[in-house]
């Protein structure tokens, strides 16, 4: 940095009024929440969310004047004319059979999913520059995507804020499973929080813990939604979502035990000042089948009970803001098996270009209860280009994984509630009636060993033609510039000496 | 048998010769030029010759000046010679490669009825707002008026007057030698309000020897297409301090006129942000005296680095970006001053770091903190605020304070806070940065091209580099011709030409393609071929030699 210098005189004159700002009501707002929630399974799963909701239309104004809301990330609303955009990256992967649905979903390694604007007349463009500007921002490999792993689904991820026509078309959704999560990524998603990491929930956020766990996922989340009841004019919303689960707490005596410090190793001590609503809530729900009960210390001053994931669920609630709480393949085969036929099916497949885009296979399918479906996929392993190979080819290529979305009829029947009042968690997928509960699901991603060829082959190949091709040319080159002639045989060589010898000794005439 | 089965064998040599000698003349005439055409790699033919031409430029800037004489200016016989043209050139001493000549081209002439009207009104502002209406002065050039020697235009002791537009004005004398002591005021007013050597030292600061404008002169922020400006309000203790600050209404009033006074100089997009926990990166001394915080002049340094982390990074476009950090210091280190070398604290308790941005430390009043209890609302005062801003923000383009002639009165800036005259001065300095840039940027990728071989020079490539040199000159023939603005033009889209050539990508292509590797490949085919070709060719070179030798001794 180039040397500071005092700024001494200043001689500047300026017309115009004494402007005092005058005192308007805060157009941006903060809510930050923690959940933990116990899983059936002993680990403990811990899911931030901070939402910070902007009055503004960022699309119109020429100069933009940022308080909450990350000047980064809006900067990039209003240049690649964003709708919606959804960013995960996620180590680990979450074990529905054992840890219960998830509130957030995302599968393992990066994942980028982004509606532009009907304004927007080049789309690819956009989203390969949209790609490269967010790896510079989240220190993430994101400029890896492409034509050839980004798809267009034309079913699934329809937009999850405010959109007026879903013309899919503004689309662009991509997956890098081999993305590796770590804590340069983590520091530049903590930037983006207006209380940055020195207070509120955002404390708990110490990169050495939370990348001592079974799994992490954090993502970006941002979408428009109304700005009042009657929807007259849109806000922005930007959800910074983190969960981790952390391996049971298991203490010498067999006892399960877990404190925010044994997890974060820190404590809260103080509310972010800027946030409107900062609240944890710990799931105190008892689990009937093996007769554990939950004691939450210091006891919680409320509680609230709601449905959700289709369960009836009790949570203590701590609110921060209160003073007392704190002191490639070329096959493909379906093979699809139901007990009963499904009464409406979509398939939608877009077969794979070669080095162009990748397969597309979305299905809508219903499910008959107890049943088992099986989608299987046939495919040939064959060679690639020598130059498309990864510097390590034989730990194998990653398959992004399957994408399952359901519309889950809840066991107990939530009542409505308004969805601006609900807590965050529940809040993030619309429902569009309260018997059912939206789920996504993601599979592991499959990694597939191709065929790897031992990589000093063409040079090996071009040393082994070099030599025939020289082989053949000497001998054709020797048998058109020697010259030959007939030689008389001499009276014997060596053997034929030898011979004779041999003839005297047995007294045989020599030859 | 044996003279026809010699004569046979004789037959064979020669028939082996032959074949041999077909050999080499096909490995010779077809196999090398086949083998050269195809590993050949493509290198479109660049104006190297221009190139370096370029270097030995002599720019030569054109400054028109209209010099008008009212009637009683100078003597009448004197008056009886107009008009006429005078050229004063001077060269520029700068220790760089280019020779920079500066040029004024004064065209004297009789004034005009309604200038001799306007020039005529009791006051200086009536005079110009008559004189500014009838036609806009081309940008560059200059207009100068000769009044009488007691004119009441101007104060008794004042020679001459300096105008917010591109006029002046200059006392006449009736003298035997009237005009050359009148062309003097006129080019000493002429050098204050165009080109000055410092103005140019400072645009061509990256391309000059350190020794002479490295430490003392302040450097300019370079000459780019457009300038992102951020203003940010750190607020680390947001605890004991709600800030709240008019950042739209002060962009709208203060920043935007100056900066649209400014476009011709290139784009600008405006923008703010309000950052919480934001702490400057070094522990401010206690001073007891006066039981005030300070940060003394050489830790300033250390400051930017922490708080730039927190800034972020613009997103969405490629300009430099110009931050203006706005501190308000936390409960437990205010007041916080900022001093100076010699201790004494700054007035403006701010600083600024060149092409970098500014910082200034906004206090809150004591007073506050006995009515209400934390968090105080702090409204802070933007006037104050914009002022130190605004007046970095011109130091950071190198529009210094102007160094005014003795005895001249200057009428001081518009409101927007800019002479038209400064921004042409700005305009001047940035069209010679540019074409130095432009030209350094042309000469370093002729010399790496024709250092490395293996570089691919692909058609639009070279048709940048040729974009660029045609701009270079142009932008020099309208600088000599006194064009400033078609100058300008020309000289960015020789900057962005030259930077588009340098930087394509597809210079690296091939650019990591060993020797050696190419002879691995090569010597398995190459090898066996050639030896065998080789031999034969000795040998048939020996016999031949040893048949030549035979006659001569049996002669």
């Amino acid at each position: 940095m180039a040397a500071a210098l005092p700024l001494a005189v200043l001689v500047l004159l300026l017309l115009g009024l004494v402007g005092r700002g005058h005192a308007e009501p805060p157009r941006d707002t903060l809510r930050e929440e923690l959940v933990i929630t116990p899983l059936p399974s002993g680990d403990v799963a811990a899911t931030f969310q901070f939402r910070t909701r902007w009055d503004s239309d960022l699309q119109r104004e020429e100069v933009s004047h940022y308080r909450l809301f990350p000047k980064a990330l809006g900067q990039l609303i209003s240049k690649y004319s964003l709708r919606e955009l959804h960013l995960s990256f996620t180590q680990g992967f979450w074990r529905t059979r054992y840890w219960g649905p998830p509130f957030l979903q995302a599968p393992s390694g990066a994942e980028l999913w982004v509606w532009f604007q009907d304004s927007v007349t080049d789309v690819d463009k956009s989203w390969k520059e949209l790609s490269n500007v967010l790896s510079g921002i989240f220190c993430a490999s994101l400029n890896f995507i492409d034509s050839t792993n980004t798809v267009t689904p034309t079913a699934s991820f329809k937009p999850l804020g405010l959109a007026n026509g879903t013309d899919h078309s503004f689309l662009r959704y991509a997956v890098l499973p081999r993305e590796v999560v770590c804590t340069e990524n983590l520091t530049p998603w903590k930037k983006l929080l207006p209380c940055s990491s020195k207070a509120g929930l955002s404390v708990l956020l110490k990169a050495d813990r939370l990348f001592h766990t079974s799994y992490h996922s954090q993502a970006v989340h941002i979408r428009p939604v109304c700005r009042n009841a009657r929807c007259t004019s849109i806000s922005w919303e930007l959800r910074q979502t983190l969960s981790v689960v952390y391996d049971a707490f298991v203490t010498a005596q067999g006892k399960k035990d877990w404190s925010l410090f044994r997890m974060f190793s820190r404590t809260l001590t103080e509310p972010c000042p800027l946030a409107s609503e900062s609240r944890v809530y710990v799931d105190i729900t008892s689990y009937s089948q093996d007769n554990e009960t939950l004691e939450v210390n210091p006891p919680p001053t409320t509680t609230y009970q709601d449905v959700t994931l289709g369960t009836r669920k009790t949570y203590a609630v701590y609110d921060l803001l209160d003073t007392a709480v704190i002191n490639n393949s070329r096959n493909l085969n379906l093979q699809l098996k139901w007990k009963s036929p499904p009464e409406n099916g979509y398939v939608h497949y877009q077969p794979a270009q070669d080095r162009l885009q990748p397969h597309l296979l979305e299905m809508l399918i219903q499910l008959p209860a107890n049943s088992a479906t099986k989608v299987s996929i046939q495919f040939e392993r064959a060679l690639l280009k020598w130059t498309e190979y990864t510097p390590d080819p034989n730990h194998g290529f990653y398959v992004s994984p399957s994408v399952l979305s359901a519309l889950v009829p809840s066991v107990v029947a939530a009542k409505p509630v308004d969805w601006e009042e609900s807590p965050l968690f529940k809040s993030l997928y619309p429902v569009s009636d309260s018997s059912s509960y939206f789920v996504r699901l993601y599979t592991e991603p499959l990694l597939v060993n191709l065929p790897t060829p031992d990589f000093s082959m063409p040079y090996n190949v071009i040393c082994l033609t070099c030599t025939v091709v020289a082989v053949c040319y000497g001998s054709f080159y020797n048998l058109l510039t020697r010259t030959f002639h007939i030689e008389e045989p001499s009276t014997g060589g060596l053997a034929k000496r030898l011979a004779n010898l041999i003839r005297r000794a047995r007294g045989v005439p020599p030859l | 048998m044996a003279a026809p089965g010699a004569a046979a064998t004789d037959l064979e040599v020669v028939r082996g010769k032959r074949a041999a000698l077909f050999f080499a003349a096909v490995a010779i005439l077809l196999g090398l030029p086949l083998w050269w055409k195809t590993t050949e790699t493509y290198r479109a033919p660049l104006p190297y010759s221009q190139i370096s031409g370029l270097n030995a430029l002599q720019l030569r800037l054109t400054v028109p000046i209209t010099v008008v004489f009212t009637r009683e200016s100078v003597p009448l016989d004197d008056q009886e010679k107009l008009p006429f043209t005078v050229v004063h050139e001077r060269d520029i001493p700068l220790k760089y490669k280019m020779k920079i000549k500066c040029r004024f081209q004064k065209a004297y002439r009789r004034a005009l009825e309604h200038e001799e009207e306007a020039l005529s009104l009791g006051s200086m502002q009536e005079a110009e707002t008559v004189l500014a209406e009838p036609q806009k002065q081309a940008e560059g050039s200059l207009t100068v008026y000769v009044i009488s020697e007691n004119s009441s235009l101007l104060p008794q002791d004042m020679m001459s007057y300096i105008g917010p537009e591109r006029t002046a004005v200059v006392r006449g004398i009736t003298h035997r030698e009237a005009f050359n002591i009148v062309g003097r005021r006129v080019i000493q007013v002429a050098q204050a309000m165009s080109l000055t050597e410092d103005v140019l030292a400072a645009a061509l600061a990256d391309h000059l020897p350190e020794d002479k404008w490295s430490s003392d002169k302040r450097r300019p922020l370079k000459s780019s297409l457009g300038y992102e400006i951020t203003f940010s309000l750190l607020n680390p203790d947001p605890k004991s301090h709600d800030v709240h600050w008019d950042i739209e209404g002060a962009v709208r009033r203060y920043v935007q006129p100056f900066l649209s006074a400014l476009s011709a100089a290139g784009n600008f997009s405006v923008d703010s942000q309000i950052l919480y926990y934001a702490v400057l990166g070094v522990n401010p001394r206690f001073d007891p005296a006066s039981s005030s915080y300070y940060l003394a002049a050489h830790s300033l340094p250390h400051v930017i680095n922490p708080v730039e982390s927190r800034l972020g990074s613009s997103a969405a476009s490629l300009y430099p970006v110009l931050n203006f950090l706005l501190y308000v210091p936390e409960l437990a280190h205010s007041p916080l001053y900022i001093q100076d070398k010699d201790g004494a604290p700054v007035p403006t308790n701010a600083f600024h770091s060149p092409r970098w941005g500014g910082i200034m430390v906004y206090n809150v009043d004591p007073k506050a903190y006995n009515a209400s209890e934390l968090p105080v609302r702090v409204e802070v005062d933007m006037v104050q605020v914009m002022e130190v801003f605004l007046a970095q923000l011109r130091l950071l383009f190198g529009i210094a304070q102007p160094q005014m002639p003795l005895k001249c009165l200057f009428s001081g800036s518009k409101s927007e806070g800019l002479t038209t005259w400064e921004l042409d001065r700005l305009l001047w300095a940035r069209s010679v940065e540019n074409v130095a840039t432009a030209t350094t940027t042309l000469t370093s990728l002729a010399q790496l091209l024709g250092k490395i071989s293996n570089i691919v020079i692909k058609d639009d490539v070279a048709s940048e580099v040729y974009r660029a040199v045609a701009a270079v000159q142009k932008a020099a023939e309208e600088l000599a011709s006194g064009h400033l603005a078609s100058a300008f033009i020309a000289s960015q889209e020789a900057v962005t030409s030259s930077e588009r050539a340098f930087f394509d990508p597809s210079l690296l292509h091939l650019l990591y393609f060993p020797d050696d590797q190419k002879f691995a490949i090569y010597i398995p085919l190459f090898l066996p071929m050639a030896v065998p070709i080789l031999l034969s060719l000795v040998k048939i070179f020996l016999e031949t030699r040893k048949s030549w030798k035979k006659p001569e001794k049996t002669d």
